[in-house]
């Protein structure tokens, strides 16, 4: 029964009201999660996100529609959910004046081990999560990454089958991204069921079987990341010149020579284009003509569209936060260049209806 | 790091699930450590008994009572219950505290009876109480505090005050459930308490006050609890005034519990 669903959710709503407005915090989300295989919701700031996680985690109840976690339902049998789920959410979630090994313990207790074995089941986890020597300190003291490890140690104190982690890795260096990374893979190897949220394409592509791509509360595209790459439909050029000068020559080749539009990146360097399936055997004209052009070119390549592609071409706007600690070996420079833009695009997408 | 981490993960047997019992003494094991690393939370509980104390006994004892010895024997008990009931705040102040932090979103994502981390956080209060009842209590004897009622009497004091201060401390539960931040809950709770001490027989007879305030102070909740605990330490127990505090006790525990629990459940 490998394609049994481990979530299941129909029609999600979630409204706040305030005096003054009424936010669509989740507006109408489906989502179904095949067990032992790892789902991520993709989407900026505000998109409802956490949200969805809340319900499924059943610490917010539904306005309207159903969901289930292995069957079990989250209104109605909220306990039997509550045993089968670890949860991770987005902000700290242990306790800051305990020590590491007093938070697990406590937690240990809660899931109903005894002393000795709480303190087994406790002392494994943080050797696993190299926080052996860290179990001593309170959690304060500890650093953002050891802050992240801790926090997912704790939500698999009861060796979840179905883990919820709201943004595991935002604000941490690409090693300790990676560490968190292979923490999952893991986790998925022997068969539990993830559901991530991030606003990282890359952290999606990498981890993710399948993607729900979400904004203002509404899934606005499913599949599986190649699936979603095809969605937009072409491949594309992703190119940067040596000398910033040159970029504006360059995209004009680039234009002529593929017959394709040149869009560009923040980076004053960087360009790319969507390669229209008539123009792809003109791609390896393009160097050249480059080249006998004087224009020195450093990084190209050719591949499926980034997500961020994607994202721009399914809501008209480009994610709002594309600054990538770029750990990967991508195919996309397109993406994981050092100077996106600023903390101030941030907010482009927070919600204001 | 991968085969360690199958290892510690990888669970081959399923505890049980624990009883509301144990997953409450948990929590209360949980206030105890808070208390053990961030001692400094003892210091309002440890230092305002002291100075009102002092203050009062030395400034106005000899004005309201005629001697410090004299005034010492009617205002502790009084000071004792004003300590008590201002260290109820702090129920309300650390749940909310929790919450605004996102810890409680873990407590309530865990398979556990409900009511656990709240009844188990009013179990750590014990201490804090029993450390202010301590503290008042033997800086009172130091300055010739001398109850008629021994140590029996006194202890049955401070057992019907703690009574009333669980039973009080539903309010602040609320409050600390309801409100957006620690600080706001240590304002409101402040703003209410402080009238109700001062507006009472804690500190003065009110027989010298205003007829309108007079009125006040015989409705007061505190007036009635100062009265009664008063009467345990002095060997004079006044049986209608301590079968108004526990009736007391009983209703606001019977209403404000339930309301705390629903507010608890459903908050988002
Ligand atoms: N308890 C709440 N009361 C009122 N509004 C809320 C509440 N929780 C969330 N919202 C609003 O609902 C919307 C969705 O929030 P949510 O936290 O689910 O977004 P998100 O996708 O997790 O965003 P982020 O990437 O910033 O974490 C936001 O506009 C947010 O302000
Ligand atoms: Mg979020």
């Amino acid at each position: 029964m490998s394609d049994s669903l481990a979530v299941e959710a129909r029609g999600l709503v979630k409204h706040f009201t305030s005096r003054k407005s009424v936010t669509k915090a989740v507006d109408g989300i489906d989502l179904s999660i095949t067990e032992g295989s790892v789902f991520g919701l993709l989407g900026p700031n505000g998109a409802g996100k956490t949200t969805v996680v809340r319900m499924l985690a059943t610490l917010l109840r539904p306005d309207a529609g159903t969901a289930s976690v292995l069957g079990h339902d989250v209104v109605r049998d909220a306990d039997a959910v509550r045993s089968a789920v670890g949860l991770t959410g987005q902000y700290a979630s242990v306790d800051e004046d305990l020590t590491g090994t007093e938070n697990l313990l406590m937690l240990a207790r809660l899931y109903g081990f005894g002393p000795a074995a709480a303190r087994r089941r406790v002392q494994g986890l943080l050797e696993a999560f190299d926080l052996a020597d860290a179990g001593s300190r309170q959690v304060k003291t500890y650093s953002g990454g050891m802050h992240r490890r801790i926090d997912l140690a704790a939500s698999l104190v009861l060796a979840p089958r179905v883990l919820f982690l709201d943004e595991p890795t935002t604000g941490l260096d690409p090693r300790s991204r990676n560490q968190v990374w292979d923490i999952v893979r893991v986790l998925v190897d022997d068969g539990a069921t993830v559901l991530l949220t991030t606003q990282y394409l890359d952290e999606a592509d990498q981890l993710a079987d399948r993607i729900a791509v979400v904004d203002h509360g509404r899934t606005i595209a499913e599949g599986t990341s190649s699936e979603l790459k095809r969605s937009v439909g072409e491949g594309a050029v992703h190119l940067r010149v040596a000398e910033v000068g040159d970029r504006a020559r360059a995209a004009e080749i680039t234009e002529r020579v593929l017959g394709a539009e040149v869009t560009f990146d923040s980076d004053p360097h960087a360009i790319a284009a969507r390669v229209p399936d008539a123009g792809a055997d003109a791609v390896p004209r393009l160097l050249p003509a480059l080249a006998e052009a004087g224009i020195s070119v450093p990084e190209f390549s050719l591949g499926q569209p980034s997500l961020d592609e994607v994202f721009l071409a399914l809501t008209g706007q480009p994610l709002p936060d594309d600054v990538e600690p770029g750990a990967e070996p991508g195919a996309e420079p397109g993406s994981d260049s050092g100077s996106g833009p600023g903390p101030g695009a941030r907010e482009s997408t927070e919600v204001s209806r | 790091m991968t085969t360690t981490l199958r290892d510690a993960v990888a669970l081959t047997e399923r505890p049980s699930r624990p009883s509301p019992v144990s997953t409450t003494l948990t929590f209360g094991w949980r206030a105890l450590l808070k208390i053990k690393h961030v001692p400094e939370q003892l210091f309002d509980v440890l230092v305002s008994p002291i100075i009102f104390t002092l203050m009062f006994t030395y400034l106005f004892g000899g004005a309201l009572a005629g001697s410090t010895q004299a005034y010492i024997q009617f205002l502790l008990p009084g000071i004792l219950v004003q300590t008590i009931l201002f260290v109820t705040i702090y129920t309300g102040y650390t749940l909310n505290t929790d919450i605004s932090k996102g810890v409680f979103d873990r407590f309530r994502s865990l398979p556990i009876w409900r009511p656990s981390p709240v009844v188990g956080a009013l179990l750590g209060d014990t201490v804090r109480y029993t450390i202010a009842s301590v503290i008042t209590i033997s800086l009172g004897l130091i300055l010739g505090f001398r109850p008629d009622g021994g140590i029996l009497g006194v202890l049955l004091g401070v057992l019907l005050l703690l009574v009333f201060a669980f039973a009080l401390s539903w309010t602040f539960i609320i409050l600390g459930l309801l409100v957006r931040s620690p600080n706001a809950v240590m304002g409101i709770s402040m703003m209410v308490l402080m009238p109700l001490t001062f507006a009472s027989n804690v500190f003065v007879d009110p027989v010298t006050m205003p007829s309108g305030l007079r009125a006040f102070v015989g409705v007061n909740p505190v007036s009635h609890l100062v009265t009664a605990v008063r009467g345990l330490m002095a060997g004079s127990p006044d049986a209608a005034e301590i079968v108004w505090v526990l009736i007391a006790s009983v209703i606001l525990t019977a209403v404000l519990g339930p309301i705390a629990m629903r507010i608890y459940r459903t908050r988002t």
